[in-house]
């Protein structure tokens, strides 16, 4: 028993859990998985005096398709992203990056909405929100409100959500015709941080010109960083454009303005260097996937 | 911080107890219910000794609070015999495969290896290891546990039996 005490709540609606959020204020925190909450409690890095547990709101766990939208609830599980065939088809590329988060005992309780409210800079789910350009739908006890991925992250651990307001649901944009999707990081074993890590969509038109890319690296900054020149130069290429010279110019460009962290886990260097390696993968892999599909 | 009444049903049994919403569903399993086959090594999510089943899906027990666990069901590696005394799948070919040293990491690594062979019951050597990645023995060398994963893979092929 390593927390410090704490009252423990489960609402089982939406407004309940937003009044004890508005009760409490920043006392309070709602939790979710628990996959990083409960280990920053054990440690007490952090303490609460209120626990908001989401678990009972079984409102917070559906996934529906609505028009050109694929919108998931905060609680719904990683496991589920994982292994639904709706998301794979809808959202490829937050179906193939939970794989990548820590290990299948943790994506059994893990959620979507706690890893994008967590925030983690090295996540896998914060780039891949970042690059889709999905809109963060949030509740307080008296409003709504919708948030763009890139207003919603605001640094280490640290987004737009007031303490008495709660993540309920993300909206993906749904994949298209060609389009193509790629994530990859350098880990130093399966399921640890990454080091870095890139998440890349790129879309063509019907002549096989690039007309749309998104390029999201985690890893690098206090929070997931779009590479917008590299964005920039891939628009109009064909994918018989993109050579080994040429993915490495774009590389570059995506790493060129990075300032990442210098740590025990990898050098900055380390980070640029690798960054760039991972851009150029991602990248090919979009634009094949994009020009077959 | 006043204690909350829970109850919990685990290997088929339910155990009810008076408890600090703080407490983990792994003290409580070790400290309530008396069965102390699940280990709490790091209490924060990394080594994956304390894995239980709830509700047939491995989790760590130390990630979650046991007021959390009410009204739900645990299968701990207790839980994971035959009945009589008789070793489980999972458990026999751990000792036949020798797949444990010091055996602290095992009870966790039976719960995780039960988890991922219902989930896929022929496994490829790359999917034994993403499966083990969750779990740490300081030992082995996972050697021997790869080799029990396999002998109780074999043996769910051959008998159909649920590990």
């Amino acid at each position: 028993m390593k927390p410090a005490p704490f009252d423990y709540h489960a609402p089982t609606t939406v407004d309940e859990a937003v009044a004890l959020l508005a009760e409490h204020g920043d006392e309070a925190k709602p939790l979710a998985g628990g996959q990083s909450l409960v280990p920053l409690l054990a440690l007490r890095l952090t303490r609460f005096a209120h626990l908001v547990d989401l678990n009972e709101v079984t409102s917070l766990s559906s996934m529906s398709r609505q028009g050109d939208d694929f919108t998931i609830g905060a609680m719904v599980r990683q496991d589920e992203v994982e292994f639904a065939s709706d998301v794979a088809a809808a959202v490829p590329l937050l179906a193939r990056a939970t794989p990548l988060i820590g290990h299948f005992q943790i994506r059994s309780r893990g959620t979507v909405g706690g890893s994008l409210a967590h925030a983690d800079p090295a996540s896998e789910y914060p780039a891949v929100a970042l690059a889709l350009d999905a809109v963060f739908d949030i509740k307080g006890k008296n409003h709504a409100r919708s948030v763009a991925a890139r207003d919603f992250f605001v640094g280490t651990w640290t987004t737009c959500l007031e303490p008495d307001e709660l993540l309920v649901a993300v909206r993906f944009p749904a994949a298209g015709k060609r389009m193509g999707f790629s994530i990859d990081e350098a880990t130093r074993r399966h399921g640890d941080f990454a080091m870095v890590g890139c998440a890349c969509a790129v879309g063509v038109d019907g002549s096989g010109a690039i007309d749309r890319a998104a390029v999201a690296l985690f890893g690098v900054g206090s929070t997931p960083i779009r590479a917008e020149a590299a964005e920039q130069a891939l628009i109009k290429l064909r994918r018989d454009d993109l050579g080994p010279s040429a993915l490495t110019e774009i590389a570059q460009l995506a790493v060129r303005d990075l300032d990442p962290p210098n740590d025990v886990h990898a050098t900055s260097r380390y980070r640029r260097d690798a960054g760039a390696v991972l851009v150029g993968r991602a990248v090919a892999a979009a634009t094949a996937e994009a020009t077959n599909g | 911080m006043a204690e909350m009444s829970v109850s919990v049903t685990v290997n088929g049994s339910s155990h009810a107890a008076s408890i600090e919403p703080r407490k983990t569903l792994g003290d409580f399993l070790r400290d309530d219910c008396g069965l102390t086959g699940t280990h709490l090594g790091c209490e924060h999510g990394a080594c994956g000794s304390c894995t239980v089943l709830l509700d047939d899906k491995a989790v760590r027990s130390c990630l979650l609070f046991a007021v959390q666990a009410n009204g739900r069901d645990v299968t701990t590696v207790e839980g994971l015999t035959r009945g009589k005394g008789e070793l489980g799948i999972v458990q026999q070919a751990f000792m036949e495969g020798h797949g444990l040293q010091c055996g602290f990491c095992t009870p966790g690594f039976i719960v995780s290896v039960t988890a991922l062979l219902r989930d896929n019951p022929n496994p490829t050597h790359d999917e034994v290891a993403v499966g083990l990645s969750g779990n740490l023995c300081r030992c082995t060398g996972y050697q021997g546990i790869f080799k029990a994963v396999e002998i109780a893979s074999r043996r769910i092929r051959e008998t159909g039996d649920r590990p």
